[in-house]
Parts: structure tokens; C-alpha cells; sequence
């Protein structure tokens, strides 16, 4: 009996070492060698691939925000702003309960199922909300042209992307709202369209920040 | 160029990457477990453990290795979490309460990653790096180690030896995992994940204010979260976040390193016994069932059957743009078929049927191509009852590589595919029947009852992915999950240990005419047929209950 007690005691005591210089190599050691590579061969997406634009810090290229006017002091949500292209929907968007000097992103999921009532409402008003907002005079929306992306929130909720598809359903409300006419705003569409990765991976895609980016400078070009 | 092609394409693609690496990877890992000498480096661990790494152990001390590691490992990550207030380097954090402590050490020590917490707003840069991070190669590690244990216990005659723990320990993570690791880390990082020590950044946004994320050493977890087929996410969101997973490239990259170890040791087991075909036989198993999954996975996504993908067009709730329904198909059916549990959308989201593979994907027991060691041993679990059913047919002695397998040898199996069904049905019948357990399912009718069973699918066969609308934030789940990891990973080694003792004690027989030839095709459709039926069958009434009630409602 003492003998295996002792046995096991060693045993457990090797493990022990064995986890400290393996938490060395692999917790320490290579962590920080991947860093030090990373910050100096890819030292902006490293850091989390930050924009600027118009001489100010804008946002990260990877990270979806809102495009929302300033809030109306009831509390409520932030209204969307017309003049901007508009995100994908965020419902699965956490809020931060741990820290309270912070107001960190917490990334998410509604995880709502395929036949979850909450979710088929919540399709239907996106969907009408998406017509209601792009509809201009002469020009209605048909809810057949809505894509799905404009209805669902993404599994992170940060989805910086949107489909051309969506983004060029905006064109004549984003070009109204700013005093353009439609079709600078179309190019500015197509020019900000990424295909696939070498053809065929993935999907064709416009990064929201980079195009309201151009659209700024665009209006104040128009203005000036 | 339509999704539909785009997604069999990036198919394609995958598959010619990992057959290009197959042999080359295969064979490495061949030399590196059956190598005389030791790195400088390992020698310093070994002499600091106080090991010989050339001490042949049999199968109850190599045993006793894998469970003291794992022991002080849970430990060790357990003290860490309630000590992390009191660290260093944590932005703040505070000390993680006990139950979910608990929870999240066994969790990724038994290689599951089941995560009941936000990464965000939990766990600061020490926990993370040193703590997570590390157990993502150790417990990789002591799978593959198991794996060629058993491996062993086939190649080795006469002796019951299998090797020396340590030394195969020690050699995956620092001639296995930490080289591709390294590799795979820089590759990410190059396409836009983050890595720094920062604290939590406040960047300014476009119409005025400023968001809040955190910094962190995202891309060295990451690459090993995937090699390692952990699946443990920096982020809440997992690799749909886009500091984990930024590009369309990233996410064939991400599926690719997934599945890179588990393919390549179908080559090193073929290696190790003498015969390459032995190891494409199992290969081919894995792989028929991977593509019919694959292919059933973007038929039902595509398709978007269900009352909300219809009204939307398309099944894109829980799914981000830049992956698409291709990217997303490939991404979480090789995250169900191996023990990775990563997610680049959300399994709950996806049409009930794409749930349902996801959910049976896991119920097969993660072995297509499954997890990193893991995965491998239990296809041979699976070989060996499939030469015990053609024994049965013919009225032979069943041999499988040259050794007899006797009544011990099927016990052992039994016991072993046994396991996890038995803790999935048990705790998910106790979750859904007893008055005690808070209600913590998020959406209404047979999907609620499919969170629960997916829970438990993922804790006991140590995927890691969920059903995320259930809540698991309370004691009744932490404890019920961490049971079911602990004993839904280590009994199993238990019984593949054993059984690997006893064929390695047998002396090999010589094939003759009435040998099952199981280096042919033949072979590998008997074995998808084990899998589908004995593994398959077994969860049927649970799987009509959820996603089967769902999808052809």
C-alpha cells in the first residue's frame, strides 16, 4: 500500500515537471516567437487591421459596426443612418456584464433554429424594413430582390461584409440621401466588389467600411 | 461561377492539399515514433521528469502516464482560472467561479474545448496562452500517443510493450505539433489574425464613437486550437469571429489543418505495421464517409428547407458572408467528424437536417477522419468489430494484422463503443427528465430537445461544438458536461490501452489463404457499414426525437 502510494506521489510529481517545461515551450516560448515573427512581418494584421480614413481611426477591416445616427436620448435603440450603406444584422451581439470599465464586443449568435417562430417574424419585419428603407420614388423595391444576407444576422454578428447584391439594392437610396445621382454610386459598388479568392473560394462580397469610406469622400468631392 | 460549384471546388481543393501532404506528413510522424534518438531539447525534459524515455512500458504503466498527466493537468488548469484575479498580465479579469473552472479545465485537457463561457470577457492573456493554449498541444499529444500505443500493440509481437509515454509524448508536441503549429500560426496571421499582448483596444468607428475588442495571441492558439483538433475559440464566436478567421482562404486553410493530422496518420499506422495499404483501407473508410457527409451537408444547406432560410432565400442565419453555404458546409461537417468542435457558424442555425449531420457526425464517434490520435484509434476499435462480424459470417477465428482476436480482444471493443453512447442517452434522458435541471433551451419543440442531446454528443465524444442557444452557464450543466468529458475520453483509453497490451502480448500469425484481406476496398465498405450500423443505430430513437422531427416537419 505504501509502496503505491509512494508510486503514484512520483508519478504525479513527474507529471507535474512535465507540464511546467512543456507550459514553457509551448505557453511561453512559442507564443511569444510567433508574436515576434507576426508583429514584424505582418504588423498591421497583427494588431487587428485598423483603418483609416479621412485622417482618423475608422474602424478595423475585419470588424462590422453600425452605420446608425446619433442616438435620439430615449434609450432605444440607434436608428439606422439612410445616407450610409447598411451592415448585416447583429442580433447575436453580446453585452459585456463582467467588466465594468469596459464596453468590449462580444461576438455571437442568435442560434435561433430554422423553425423558431422568433426567427421567421424576425426574417419577415428585416425583410419589409429592407424594401420600406430602399424603396424611392419610381423605383419600389420587390421583396423577391431582398438577398438573404440583408435578413440574417452572421454566427459572430461582426460580419463586415455584405453581398453586391445587397449593396447594389441601396444604391438609389444611398445616392438620394447624399445628393448624388445613382450611378458614381453604382461604380463605387462594382469597384468595391471582391470576387472569390483565386476564383473559387468563398463568395463574392463588399466590405461596408470600405465602401462608405469611398462614398465620404465621393460626396465631399461632389460637394467641394 | 455559382455557390454550388464554388463549394465542391473548394472540396476538391482540400482534398488534393491533404494528398499531397499524406505521405510526407505520414511518414514523419512513422520516424518520429519509432526514431532511437532524442533532441536536445527533449533530453532536458526527460531529465527534468526523471524519465527514460527508452523504458519499453507495458500497458498499465503507459496507462498510468496518460492518467497522471491528465490528472495534474486538470489541476493545474483549474488552479490557474481561480487564481487569475490575482494574475499578472489577465486586463483585469477576475477569477473564474468554480463549476465553470471545473467545467472548462476538463474540457480541455480531455482535448474537448467545450466552451460554457464568453472568451471575451472570461479569460485574460495568461489563462489563455499558458494555460488553454498549452493544453491544446498536450492533450493532442497524449491522443496521437495513445494511437500509436495501439498501433504498436498490432506491429510488435510477443512482447506487450507499447513504448515509452513520455517519449511519445514529448516527441508530438516538439516534432509534430509545434513545427506545423509555428508554420500555421504565421500563415493565419499573415491573412488578418491578431497577435499581440495588448490590452483591450478602443478603436474609433465610422459615424463617431469607438469600439471595444480585445488583443491577444490569437493566431498561435488558433493553429494548434485547429491541428490539435481542440476547437477551444479565443472568441465566443469561435472561428466565425474575423480576428480567428478573417478570409475565405483562412477558412479552407482552418479546414484544412483540421483534418491534416488525423488523414496523415492513416500513413504513419500503414507505416508502422509494414503495409501502406492497411493505412488506405482506413483512409478510404474515412473518407467515403467524410464526402457523403459533405455532400448531404451542402445539399440540405443549399436547399434551405425550414419556415425562416425559406422566407429569407437562403440558409444564411449563423453564417458569415465571406465563407458563404459552401465554406460553411465543409467547415462544420469536418468539425463533427473529427473531435475539433470549432465552429465557423452556428450549428444550431443550420436547416434541421444540417443539424442532424453535425449532431450524427459526432454520434459516429469522430471517425472521419476524427480527432488527432483519437479518431484513428477508434476506426481500429471499429476495424477490429469488423473483422469479428466477417469472422461471424464465414465461422473463422477473426485475425486483424496478423493478431487473433479472442474473446478478450472483442470485450475490450464492446466496452470501448459502448461508452459513449451509454453517457449521451443517460445524462441527456436525466437532463430532460428530472425536475432539477433549470430550463436552459433556448428554442421551443424538438430543437430544444436536440440542444441537449447535442450537448452531451459533444461532451462524451469530446467535440466541443454546441447548440449554443442552450444555456450551459449553471451548475446542473457544468457538472453533467465535465462528467461526460472525463469519462466519455478516458475510460475509452482505458479499454483501447488494454486491448493494445493484449495484441502486442500475442505472437503474429502469418496470413494464409483464409485470411480476410483487409487491405482492400472490400475491407473499407465493411467498415463504413460497422460504423454507420453499429454507431448509427444506436442513437436512432434520439435522432428521430430532434433533428429528424425537425427537418421532415
Amino acid at each position: 500500500m505504501a509502496h503505491t502510494a509512494t508510486h503514484t506521489a512520483r508519478l504525479l510529481g513527474a507529471s507535474l515537471r512535465a507540464l511546467l517545461l512543456l507550459t514553457l515551450v509551448t505557453g511561453v516560448l512559442y507564443p511569444l516567437v510567433v508574436t515576434g515573427a507576426a508583429q514584424a512581418l505582418f504588423p498591421a494584421q497583427a494588431d487587428g487591421s485598423k483603418v483609416s480614413a479621412g485622417g482618423r481611426e475608422v474602424g478595423s477591416a475585419l470588424i462590422g459596426q453600425g452605420y446608425t445616427l446619433p442616438p435620439d436620448g430615449t434609450g432605444g435603440t440607434a436608428a439606422p443612418d439612410p445616407r450610409w450603406f447598411q451592415g448585416r444584422p447583429a442580433h447575436g451581439l453580446g453585452t459585456d456584464t463582467r467588466d465594468p470599465r469596459h464596453e468590449l464586443l462580444l461576438s455571437g449568435a442568435t442560434n435561433l433554429a430554422a423553425d423558431n417562430p422568433v426567427l421567421v417574424r424576425r426574417v419577415a419585419e428585416a425583410k419589409a424594413a429592407v424594401v420600406r428603407d430602399n424603396s424611392v420614388p419610381g423605383h419600389p423595391v420587390d421583396p423577391a430582390d431582398v438577398p438573404a444576407d440583408a435578413v440574417t444576422s452572421s454566427a459572430s454578428g461582426l460580419d463586415p461584409h455584405i453581398s453586391p447584391r445587397y449593396a447594389r439594392l441601396q444604391v438609389r437610396r444611398v445616392a438620394r440621401e447624399n445628393g448624388l445621382t445613382a450611378a458614381p454610386v453604382a461604380r463605387l459598388v462594382t469597384a468595391h466588389t471582391e470576387g472569390r479568392t483565386l476564383g473559387f473560394i468563398g463568395e463574392p462580397r463588399v466590405n461596408v467600411l470600405a465602401l462608405n469610406s469611398a462614398l465620404r469622400e465621393l460626396t465631399a468631392e461632389s460637394r467641394g | 461561377m455559382g455557390p454550388v460549384t464554388s463549394g465542391v471546388l473548394q472540396l476538391l481543393a482540400l482534398v488534393g492539399a491533404l494528398a499531397l501532404l499524406y505521405v510526407p506528413l505520414g511518414d514523419h510522424m512513422a520516424r518520429v515514433y519509432s526514431a532511437d534518438r532524442h533532441l536536445r531539447v527533449e533530453r532536458w525534459i526527460y531529465r527534468a521528469v526523471g524519465a527514460d524515455p527508452d523504458a519499453e512500458m507495458r500497458w498499465p504503466a503507459y496507462l498510468r502516464g496518460v492518467l497522471a498527466l491528465s490528472a495534474v493537468g486538470v489541476l493545474l488548469l483549474y488552479a490557474l482560472q481561480r487564481a487569475q484575479g490575482a494574475l499578472p498580465g489577465s486586463s483585469g479579469r477576475g477569477s473564474v467561479p468554480a463549476p465553470g473552472a471545473f467545467n472548462t479545465a476538463v474540457s480541455f485537457v480531455s482535448n474537448t474545448n467545450w466552451q460554457a463561457y464568453y472568451g471575451e470577457q472570461t479569460m485574460g492573456h495568461v489563462v489563455q496562452t499558458a494555460g488553454l493554449a498549452v493544453q491544446n498541444f498536450v492533450s493532442a499529444a497524449v491522443g496521437m500517443a495513445v494511437a500509436v500505443a495501439l498501433v504498436r500493440g498490432f506491429a510488435r509481437s510477443s512482447t506487450g510493450t507499447l513504448g515509452n509515454f513520455w517519449a511519445d509524448l514529448v516527441r508530438g508536441v516538439v516534432r509534430v505539433l509545434l513545427p506545423l503549429a509555428a508554420v500555421a500560426a504565421l500563415v493565419l496571421a499573415a491573412c488578418g489574425v491578431v497577435q499581440n499582448f495588448a490590452g483591450v483596444h478602443e478603436v474609433g468607428q465610422f459615424t463617431g464613437g469607438s469600439q471595444q475588442w480585445n488583443g491577444g495571441a490569437v493566431a498561435s492558439q488558433e493553429a494548434v486550437k485547429l491541428l490539435g483538433t481542440n476547437g477551444g475559440g479565443y472568441f465566443n464566436a469561435n472561428s466565425a469571429h474575423p480576428f480567428e478567421n478573417p478570409t475565405p482562404f483562412s477558412n479552407l486553410f482552418e479546414v484544412f489543418l483540421i483534418l491534416l493530422v488525423p488523414v496523415a496518420l492513416t500513413r504513419t499506422f500503414g507505416v508502422l505495421v509494414g503495409s501502406v495499404r492497411q493505412g488506405y483501407a482506413v483512409l478510404g473508410a474515412m473518407a467515403v464517409l467524410w464526402c457523403a457527409f459533405t455532400a448531404l451537408m451542402m445539399w440540405t444547406e443549399f436547399a434551405h428547407h425550414g419556415p425562416a432560410p425559406q422566407a429569407a432565400g437562403g440558409a444564411m442565419e449563423g453564417k458569415e458572408l465571406r465563407f458563404g453555404i459552401g465554406g460553411s458546409s465543409l467547415f462544420a461537417v469536418s468539425t463533427t467528424l473529427t473531435s475539433t468542435g470549432a465552429v465557423d457558424s452556428a450549428h444550431s442555425s443550420l436547416t434541421g437536417l444540417g443539424g442532424g449531420l453535425a449532431l450524427l457526425g459526432m454520434m459516429l464517434g469522430e471517425v472521419a477522419p476524427g480527432g488527432v490520435g483519437s479518431g484513428l484509434y477508434a476506426m481500429l476499435v471499429m476495424a477490429v468489430l469488423a473483422v469479428f462480424l466477417a469472422g461471424l459470417m464465414v465461422g473463422r477465428t477473426p485475425e486483424y494484422l496478423g493478431k487473433r482476436i479472442g474473446p478478450r480482444e472483442i470485450k475490450l471493443a464492446a466496452l470501448f463503443l459502448l461508452v459513449t453512447p451509454a453517457l449521451v442517452l443517460t445524462f441527456t434522458a436525466l437532463s430532460v427528465a428530472l425536475p432539477t435541471p433549470p430550463r436552459s433551451t433556448l428554442n421551443p419543440g424538438a430543437h430544444g430537445f436536440t440542444e441537449v442531446l447535442y450537448a452531451f454528443t459533444s461532451a462524451a465524444n469530446n467535440n466541443g461544438s454546441a447548440f449554443a442557444g442552450l444555456n450551459a452557464d449553471t451548475d446542473w450543466f457544468h457538472t453533467t458536461t465535465g462528467l461526460a468529458m472525463l469519462l466519455g475520453r478516458f475510460l475509452p483509453m482505458v479499454f483501447v490501452l488494454a486491448l493494445a497490451g493484449s495484441l502486442a502480448g500475442q505472437r503474429t500469425v502469418p496470413a494464409t489463404a483464409g485470411t480476410l484481406r483487409t487491405g482492400q476496398p472490400l475491407f473499407a465498405g465493411l467498415l463504413v457499414g460497422a460504423v454507420v450500423i453499429v454507431s448509427g443505430l444506436t442513437y436512432f430513437p434520439a435522432l428521430a426525437l430532434g433533428p429528424l422531427a425537425e427537418g421532415l416537419a
